[in-house]
């Protein structure tokens, strides 16, 4: 105990040396620790940014657009990566030689080769191998655009047909900081209401057939009461799409998703969907086999075991270690800078970093939003977990 | 990218006591110059094919070595990013930065750095492909333009769109090789950086008529060697040295005369004090009497080393223009040795 505790002060004072070496030493260098340069107009510019900015805007504005562009390609990362490992880690289990082989192929090169490298090599594949936007151009081009001429699919990103409304609700300011769309705040309100209704019915449905036996028909009218207000929405919002058009030099209109956003999104989806595809295959083998076998005496198919037996009990051991993977994609989604995606290393860490030569402060604060996203991370996925873990009573 | 600038700020923390201590002593106890250079521009700073460093800036460092030591080998190459390089140098990680680096106030001033002169008046230019039909820089609204991240260049092109109410696309990359890749893939329709680089770049191109490098110069990009805050008689070594380069193309000493010249008094005292035959200059700075001499014998003068790496004979094929010396209308100047 008493060797415990002389211990953790001798610690506690290197700890309080470092720090206050650290601030004396920058002191004589003359460049205490100071934050002012956060309200700097950041004099350059960013090219993927969903709320307002230019290059007079701040220093701190700039590090807001990059934190959007981090969880941007954090959350649809993790999405793409759970989807694919499950997928990848229940086939690996597959029955099936082949279907089996090519999924252990699929985990063990992604997981063997440094994610660095996977984001640059997707990225040097993009670039090379997708037509370039002159060649949509002349009388008879090369190329052509997807979709109805609504998709362009070039080396410098894919333009989608963007979503509007000729007699829309208008935008909303939120802090004077950003601008929510009235219409989509709507759209989602009523495709979330009308899913809830759909859950009532269901619910009913399920009552009256563990009370009487018999399941009557809702699959209709639950479809029905998602899809349609929508719809009755959209058209009363007078929704069309615009499509991209080649003007100048690039295209122009549409949703642009820059090839640097989809090389980090696949890169980081596949790497991490090989470390999830055997979070989810070890989680399946620790269910005991007693259980499938039981299932299949009473009849079910192995889908349904699947569904019903086995992943439920699986998820408790897969959700745990699953939290970490999601932990390692966010924090991997810093390498951004390597194929020019424009993060909050991009920004913060990058150019406001080198143009005003604040280096201790900008890690620092760099290192505070990542510790914040990923506390977030584990907060959520640690409440999911409480919910899906044995209770025991 | 994120632990260079960790390991950079730790050390930092931890070297500053040496900062403050005489540099050319401790050049002296190691045995070499350490040369903070860029990563890979061709004609300033590049390996060549069995890996020597060859290059303008590489050959000022060459110089700074010679003058110490008297060999213009003692020297090694420290390769360093735009976005790294200030805080390497700030953490001692080299003696002297010789990068291709614009003379800024904040970086003269805030980052602690000093500037020791310019060996290269530059001026930010833009690169097009030949086909585009693109004949000025003002007809490049809504373009693609790649930049490389944490240069100036960065912010006089977010200005020159800005106040030409011009829109543009950046395409932020890291380094050059990796702008060579995009733009000569048309991942973007412009290339923006110091014109001495465009020329660099464009030699490298399978083609170079493909290309064509645009009339405007949208800012004053003067390039020199810097060295951190707090050693100035390191600092005043190595301007000296730049400015023993610009007197001796002014003089006509070159490589292939000077040991001649230096082996008696001359008729002109300004050669004769460089030179070491008169008066004891160089123990006012701390370096060896023929300094000048092994420098110009090692490394030639400015202009040899132009010539030699960019000149109208080399595949970057730059004209002296205005880095040619005052007294053939240019700007390159040097102070009197005396």
């Amino acid at each position: 105990m008493t060797i415990q505790i002389v211990a953790l002060a001798g610690f506690m004072l290197l700890i309080s040396w470092l720090i206050s070496n650290t601030i004396q030493n920058l002191e004589t260098l003359g460049k205490g620790v100071e934050l002012w340069f956060l309200f700097e107009p950041s004099s350059y510019d960013i090219n993927q940014k969903l709320i307002e900015y230019s290059s007079r805007s701040t220093h701190l504005r700039a590090a807001f657009v990059g934190l959007i562009n981090t969880l941007i390609v954090a959350v649809l990362g993790c999405i793409t990566a759970t989807v694919l490992g499950i997928a990848i880690g229940i086939l690996r289990l597959s029955n099936n030689w082949i279907v089996a082989k090519i999924m252990t192929c699929w985990v063990e090169i992604f997981r063997n080769v440094p994610v660095l490298l996977w984001i640059v090599f997707t990225m040097a594949v993009l670039i090379e191998s997708l037509p370039r936007p002159a060649t949509f151009r002349g009388e008879n081009p090369e190329s052509s655009l997807l979709f109805w001429d609504s998709v362009a699919i070039t080396n410098r990103g894919t333009y989608l047909p963007e979503p509007f409304f000729s007699n829309g609700l208008g935008d909303i300011s939120i802090f004077g900081i950003f601008e929510v769309s009235l219409d989509l705040v709507a759209f989602l309100i009523v495709l979330f209401a009308g899913i809830f209704v759909s859950n009532i019915l269901k619910k009913r449905a399920d009552k009256t057939q563990q009370t009487t036996g018999h399941r009557p028909l809702v699959w209709p009218y639950r479809i029905a009461v998602v899809v349609i207000p929508p719809i009755i929405l959209l058209y009363i919002l007078g929704f069309y799409l615009g499509k991209p058009e080649l003007k100048g030099f690039n295209f122009q209109g549409g949703i642009y998703l820059r090839n640097s956003l989809i090389a980090l999104w696949i890169a980081l989806s596949c790497y991490t969907s090989a470390f999830i595809a055997e979070i989810v295959r070890a989680g399946i083998l620790a269910v005991s086999k007693g259980q499938t076998e039981a299932a299949y005496s009473l009849g079910l198919r192995p889908g349904l075991t699947m569904n019903l037996i086995i992943l439920p009990q699986a998820l408790r051991v897969i959700i745990p270690p699953l939290i970490s993977q999601f932990l390692n994609l966010t924090k991997n989604s810093s390498l951004a800078i390597s194929v020019g995606y424009m993060d909050i290393t991009g920004t913060l860490g990058g150019i406001t970093l080198n143009q005003t030569g604040r280096e201790l402060e900008s890690i620092l604060l760099l290192m505070l939003v990542f510790l914040g996203i990923s506390l977030g991370i584990s907060a959520v996925m640690n409440w999911y977990n409480s919910t899906v873990k044995i209770k025991e009573r | 990218m994120k632990i260079r600038f960790l390991i950079a700020a730790i050390a930092a923390v931890f070297v500053t006591g040496s900062a403050y201590s005489a540099t050319l002593d401790d050049v002296m106890a190691r045995g070499n110059l350490e040369c903070g250079v860029s990563t890979g521009l061709v004609g300033f700073a590049s390996p060549d094919a069995e890996g020597e460093w060859e290059g303008f800036d590489v050959d000022y460092c060459r110089a700074l070595a010679a003058a110490i030591f008297g060999d213009s080998n003692a020297v090694e190459f420290t390769p360093v990013s735009t976005k790294n390089r200030f805080t390497a140098l700030a953490a001692g990680e080299f003696d002297i930065l010789a990068r291709n680096t614009t003379w800024t106030f904040s970086r003269d001033t805030d980052l602690k750095q000093t500037f020791l002169g310019i060996n290269f008046y530059d001026g930010q230019g833009f690169m097009v492909r030949a086909d585009l039909g693109v004949s000025s820089a003002s007809e490049l609204d809504g373009a693609s333009v790649c930049i490389q991240t944490g240069t100036t260049t960065e912010l006089n092109l977010a200005d020159f769109f800005r106040v030409n109410g011009m829109s543009y696309e950046p395409v932020p990359i890291e380094d050059n090789a990796e702008a060579k890749e995009q733009f000569f893939a048309q991942a973007c329709d412009a290339y923006t950086t110091d014109r001495s680089g465009l020329a660099s770049t464009r030699a490298a191109a399978e083609n170079p008529d493909d290309y064509v490098v645009l009339p405007e110069v949208v800012s004053k990009e003067p390039l020199g060697p810097l060295v951190r805050h707090g050693d100035d008689q390191w600092a005043d070594i190595g301007r000296w040295v730049l400015n023993a380069l610009i007197i001796a193309e002014e003089k006509g000493l070159t490589s292939a005369n000077v040991r001649e010249m230096a082996s008696a008094p001359t008729n002109d005292p300004e050669i004769n004090r460089l030179l070491g035959t008169e008066g004891t200059y160089a123990d006012m700075v701390g370096l060896p009497n023929d300094w000048a001499v092994n420098l110009i014998e090692q490394v030639g003068n400015y202009g040899e080393i132009f010539e030699r790496n960019i000149g109208v004979n080399t595949p970057i094929g730059l004209t002296r223009g205005v880095n040619d010396l005052w007294t053939n209308g240019g700007l390159i100047y040097a102070p009197p040795y005396r």
